[in-house]
């Protein structure tokens, strides 16, 4: 199996009988390391549904989700928990910054969690924080940052570590374009490592950074579009 | 784009030969802006014409140099300084297909559309590749460079969030409950009677 993360026919029903909401149906799908997948598709269309399956964030109804080869319903909760903890680097689209934590110690607490010294914690955290442009933010509290700024901070979190399975849901929406796009870069660098990434967005040209873009429309995966390899676009070339 | 003003900015710069000239302008534009040579030698014919580039007496090799002339550089100056007119009849043909697309019968627009947007987000994926490929230690040339892959890129972004907000249109017109679909085609457009707008009352306020 090349997948890293992959998706089995999986379909999420939320609530029951005439007040179900279908938000994903039937999706399979399959991420490899080192590969970045975009996802696009309008609001509803079910993007942040597959995101947080992906993460074990949420059960599918139907269908299977394995991370790493490992089906996550085989997974007791404390499992689910270590995978997510270990695996999973998970940006949301709310941010979901601890108000109480400044910005250094929102990056270092998923390491924490995950038994690090409070000082290699720290370390990381700076180093990530500083790859998305914020050295003096370090020690102020989320309240005290700009949108783009917690923002960031977010994605800072989210790619701390050694995560292998990068998940974000619109990342760049509260930047501006370069700051967007150096965001993207980032991401990419850590796919190019050997992380598979999953990121979805409302912006054309951030999915542009993706190997694969899959468009999903009302819960279903309904296309998907791929990029050639650098040297054949310069083999095309009329020179 | 005016290639005869891009050659003319080159040999602002210094007097070049015709070779010299193509190589310049393709290390500033990449593999985005194909000019051959021949191109490069009709060009500068007009700009001798029109007494904005002088030749030298051929050396050697039989080459011409090129130099500048003072209306040249005047010629420069204006267009660096004048805007470029956002095209009055640039026919779009993704926008053209998709009118006829919406008024066919038979026609799964949706098709149509999704079509496009794969097309336009491929090379959207390309051109970031391109990009992505230069080296980001970057000297003017590679800037310039980047920036005409960027002009590429934002161009094909506004095209899929147009192709998104069309979708997004057709959805709506399909869901709404009057979609007019079934009248007939004769029937008189009742709703398209011009609205007051707020300007004629300002007007009439004025009076
Ligand atoms: N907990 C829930 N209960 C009921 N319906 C839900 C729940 N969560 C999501 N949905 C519905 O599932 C569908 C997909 O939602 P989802 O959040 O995945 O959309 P999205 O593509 O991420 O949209 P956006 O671009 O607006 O973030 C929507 O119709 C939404 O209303
Ligand atoms: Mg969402």
């Amino acid at each position: 199996m090349s997948g890293y993360l992959t998706f089995e026919r999986v379909t999420r029903v939320h609530g029951q009988g005439a007040a179900s909401v279908t938000a994903l149906r039937a999706a399979s799908l399959s991420v490899a390391r080192g590969e970045l997948v975009a996802v696009m598709g309008p609001s509803g269309s079910g993007k942040s549904t597959l995101l947080t399956l992906a993460g074990g964030l949420d059960r599918p109804t139907e269908g299977t989700v394995r991370v790493d080869g490992v089906d996550l319903r085989s997974l007791t909760r404390s499992g689910l928990a270590e995978v997510r903890r270990t695996k999973v680097g998970y940006v949301f689209q709310g941010f979901n910054l601890i108000p109480s934590l400044t910005a250094a110690e929102n990056v270092a607490l998923p390491l924490e969690l995950d038994g690090l010294g409070g000082r290699e914690s720290r370390r990381l955290a700076q180093e990530a924080l500083a790859e998305v442009g914020l050295v003096d933010e370090a020690a102020r509290f989320p309240d005290d940052l700009s949108g783009g700024q917690q923002q960031r901070v977010a994605i800072a979190r989210g790619v701390v570590g050694d995560r292998r399975l990068l998940l974000a849901d619109e990342p760049t929406g509260a930047l501006d374009s370069q700051t967007g796009e150096d965001v993207m870069r980032l991401i990419r660098e850590r796919c190019d490592a050997g992380a598979a990434g999953m990121v979805v967005t409302h912006d054309a040209r951030h999915a542009a950074w993706a190997d694969r873009v899959l468009f999903i429309r009302d819960g279903m995966v309904v296309d998907e579009s791929a990029s050639e390899p650098v040297d054949v676009l310069l083999a095309g070339d009329a020179r | 784009m005016s290639v005869k003003h891009a050659l003319l900015s080159l040999l602002a710069q210094e007097p070049m030969y015709g070779y010299q000239l193509r190589a310049e302008f393709e290390s500033r534009t990449g593999a985005t802006w194909p000019l051959n040579i021949g191109q490069v030698y009709t060009t500068l014919g007009r700009l001798e014409r029109d007494g904005l580039v002088a030749a030298d007496e051929p050396g050697a090799d039989g080459q011409h140099h090129y130099r500048i002339t003072d209306d040249g550089r005047t010629a420069v100056l204006d267009w660096f300084a004048t805007p470029v007119a956002r095209d009055q009849a640039r026919r779009d043909e993704v926008a053209m297909k998709f009118a006829f697309a919406v008024t066919s019968p038979g026609v799964d627009v949706g098709a149509v559309l999704q079509a496009q947007r794969r097309a336009t987000m491929k090379a959207l994926q390309d051109y970031t590749r391109l990009k992505r490929s230069g080296d980001p230690a970057e000297g003017r040339e590679e800037l310039s460079w980047s920036l005409v892959v960027d002009s590429l890129i934002f161009a094909a972004e506004a095209e899929i969030r147009w192709l998104d907000h069309c979708e997004a249109r057709v959805r709506r017109y399909a869901a709404a409950p009057a979609a007019p679909a079934a009248a007939p085609a004769a029937a008189p457009p009742a709703t398209r009677a011009k609205p007051a707008t707020g300007a004629e009352h300002a007007e009439e306020a004025a009076r």
